[in-house]
């Protein structure tokens, strides 16, 4: 059965800096299908993280604002209780969400402030070229845990989409991935859920997205999803944590 | 009608994700560079390409399209 | 236009409200929580939106968030607070966004007390973010310019797409005095669809407004930042607001002070007078801009002899009072730091202990 496939209207033309291989286009994509198919490019405006989709305004077309490291959800608390009528979204990394904007993300989300939040998970920093992150596995080599994450020392791997599902206010809270296209298609429901839900201003919505650094792996493209799926996948499983009628997980 | 299946050469980065996931093995790395140095892929046996766009899903950088056209048209760049 | 009895805090709060500010973020902090305290109620009141915020940090940037979405929208803090604010308002400053800051100072540095100073002027005028980062700086004496300097403010942060800071103190904050609410004060709304993130369809425009103050390409920060100084050029051109106290005549000392300290020294000034000695005063109302040409033009009348900078620091609007005075003058700095206000007697102490040397 033949399907055509064309890039959606809210993607721009222009080619991305990501390097090969890396999954943030392929979110990006997703994100600008689902502003398509809800017809809402022109109410959306995206808060750009510090890292390395700072430069996203350039592949989205769709007002955007640029945040200080971690702070994108505390922009979009500003912004979204100024204009509620806005279709508010951050989109941010391991570093920007997991380690500097902790205090911003989890108050957001406690607040059950109505915007949606994109997490890119790849368990490194991949902009200022590839340091530890707060998801990095145990033992995991990056440039300032050259001998491999000692969780004796820095403690163990922080799974962001159980932490916030733990909050007693209600919200939708799930983690994806789009390192293959058997995934790739469950991320993007879940994506325009996380927008619908805004759209009917149910809830805070949190995609965690599961996703790869092949430069900072040193690895390839292709082997780097086969490391992702033998490695993040079991420490970080996929699923819907939290739903708006679903109760805190324990 | 027919379907139009098009890799833009200059926007591949020769990631070769596409390959690996193609479930006919249709695409290979060429071995001449684009304009920006890369190796991009390509369709080695267009023929058994079925259009289910797996490889469309897949690229980071949304550098394959299928459409449908008038005419038909060879496929692939 | 009745007068109404009101604390410090409490005027500033309502003060943005009668400008046409209805959003407010912000975090509690002694002495100027009761801003927050008061707008709680007030603000669903008038139909506006109050956010408390898990710290300052967050505040700065839920104002950054709101600002660059084409909100008018402002906050208040003291000096801790006002540090950790520092990131965003350079962010702001970068990106051209307008929003206006009030700073009940307390003492410092650190934790310090939750006493008055003027300990932040540094922190105002020049210091207030990283990079060629400026603000515009109003220093009140009274409730009544501070309720004047707050609506005023929103006007000048727009026109100039740069935030505004008030700096008053704990002493501002706190104490109560009668207070109106000039009509025509009230700021008509902006039109802010050439730069904000309100949504394309709020503006009938098919291309994106990106807020932003990311330049990889060096030509371009570069031009960024040569918009910021013209701007700020301009500002020292049309914005310094100083006020000149007992000047006219023959005095024999010049002091130099703002706020509440201009206001202990003014009555140090008319009790030194009936004792014949005449002093006199440049009170500066805009910090940043400073009145330059004004504190000059003062420090060479020919009886003056001497300039104090009197401020609640350990001597920092100090420099630029050297700095404007150009030597024609000695300039020495008076001051204190604890929380204590120095009291008239103090003043008229070292006034006299000049003249006698």
């Amino acid at each position: 059965m033949a399907k055509t496939f064309r890039k959606p209207q809210a993607l721009s033309d222009r080619p991305t800096h990501y390097c090969p291989g890396c999954t943030h286009g392929v979110v990006h994509r997703l994100i600008a299908e689902v502003i398509d198919e809800l017809d809402i490019r022109g109410r959306t405006v995206g808060i750009a993280p510090v890292g390395c989709a700072v430069l996203m305004y350039n592949y989205i077309d769709v007002d955007f604002q640029e945040a200080a490291h971690g702070r994108a959800p505390a922009m979009a608390t500003g912004l979204k209780r100024v204009r509620p009528d806005l279709m508010v979204f951050t989109y941010q990394g391991d570093g920007d969400l997991a380690s500097i904007g902790m205090g911003e993300i989890v108050h957001a989300a406690n607040r059950g402030e109505r915007f949606t939040t994109i997490f890119i998970n790849n368990a490194i920093y991949g902009m200022t070229g590839g340091q530890m992150a707060p998801t990095t596995m145990p033992d995991q080599r990056t440039t300032t845990s050259p001998f491999g994450r000692k969780t004796d020392e820095v403690g163990m791997p922080l799974r962001m989409a159980e932490l916030l599902a733990s909050l007693v206010t209600p919200g939708y809270i799930t983690r994806q991935t789009v390192i293959k296209p058997k995934y790739i298609k469950k991320a993007k429901k879940a994506i325009h859920q996380a927008f619908t839900n805004q759209m009917e201003n149910r809830c805070y919505s949190f995609v965690e997205v599961v996703s790869t650094c092949p430069t900072n792996w040193g690895m390839t493209p292709v082997e780097s999803v086969k490391w992702a799926e033998e490695n993040l996948l079991p420490y970080y499983p996929l699923g819907d944590k939290k739903t708006p009628d679903m109760a805190a997980a324990a | 009608m027919a379907i139009r299946y098009c890799i833009e050469e200059d926007l591949c980065k020769g990631c070769g994700l596409c390959v690996s996931v193609c479930p006919k093995k249709v695409l290979e790395i060429a071995k001449k560079v684009n304009t920006k140095g890369y190796f991009p892929a390509y369709q080695a046996r267009p023929e058994d390409c079925i259009s289910c766009a797996i490889c469309c899903t897949m690229c980071p950088d949304t550098a394959i399209t299928i459409t449908e056209t008038a005419e038909a048209e060879s496929s692939g760049k | 236009m009745a007068k109404v009895l009101m604390k410090g805090n409490e005027a500033i709060a309502e003060a943005a409200i009668r400008a046409g500010c209805l959003n407010y973020f912000a975090y509690p902090i002694t002495p100027q929580s009761e801003v927050a305290e008061y707008l709680a109620w007030r603000m669903p009141e008038v139909g506006g939106v109050f956010l408390q915020g898990e710290s300052e940090v967050a505040v700065s940037y839920m104002i950054h968030g709101a600002a660059s979405g084409g909100a008018r929208v402002f906050t208040t803090s003291s000096s801790p607070g006002i540090s950790l604010m520092s990131e965003g308002i350079s962010y702001m400053v970068g990106a051209q966004v307008p929003a206006v800051f009030v700073n009940i100072m307390r003492g410092g540095p650190g934790l310090g007390g939750i006493l008055p100073s003027q300990a932040d002027y540094n922190q105002a005028t020049r210091g207030i973010g990283h990079g060629d980062c400026r603000l515009l700086v109003m220093a009140p004496a009274t409730i009544q310019e501070a309720v004047e300097m707050v609506m005023k403010a929103f006007p000048l942060s727009e026109k100039y797409r740069n935030p505004v800071m008030i700096l008053g103190d704990g002493l501002t904050g706190q104490i109560m005095e009668p207070v109106e609410f000039p009509e025509g004060l009230k700021a008509e709304p902006v039109n802010k669809d050439a730069w904000a993130t309100n949504g394309m369809d709020t503006r009938g425009a098919d291309s994106p407004n990106v807020i932003r103050s990311l330049y990889l390409d060096p030509t371009a920060l570069n031009d960024n930042n040569l918009a910021l100084r013209a701007k700020y050029e301009r500002m020292k051109s049309e914005e310094v607001l100083y006020e000149a106290y007992n000047t006219d005549g023959d005095y024999r000392f010049l002091i130099v002070s703002y706020g509440t300290m201009s206001r202990v020294c003014k009555t140090a000034i008319d009790m030194l007078k009936t004792d014949g000695i005449e002093v006199g005063l440049i009170r500066p109302q805009t910090l940043f801009p400073f009145p330059d040409s004004a504190i000059y033009a003062a420090a060479r009348k020919t009886s003056c002899t001497d300039v104090f900078s009197i401020e609640m620091s350990m001597g920092q609007m100090v420099d630029d009072v050297e700095r404007c005075v150009k030597g024609v003058k000695p300039v020495q700095w008076y001051g204190k730091c604890g929380g204590d206000v120095p009291t008239p007697e103090e003043i008229i102490e070292l006034m006299m202990a000049t003249l006698k040397a």
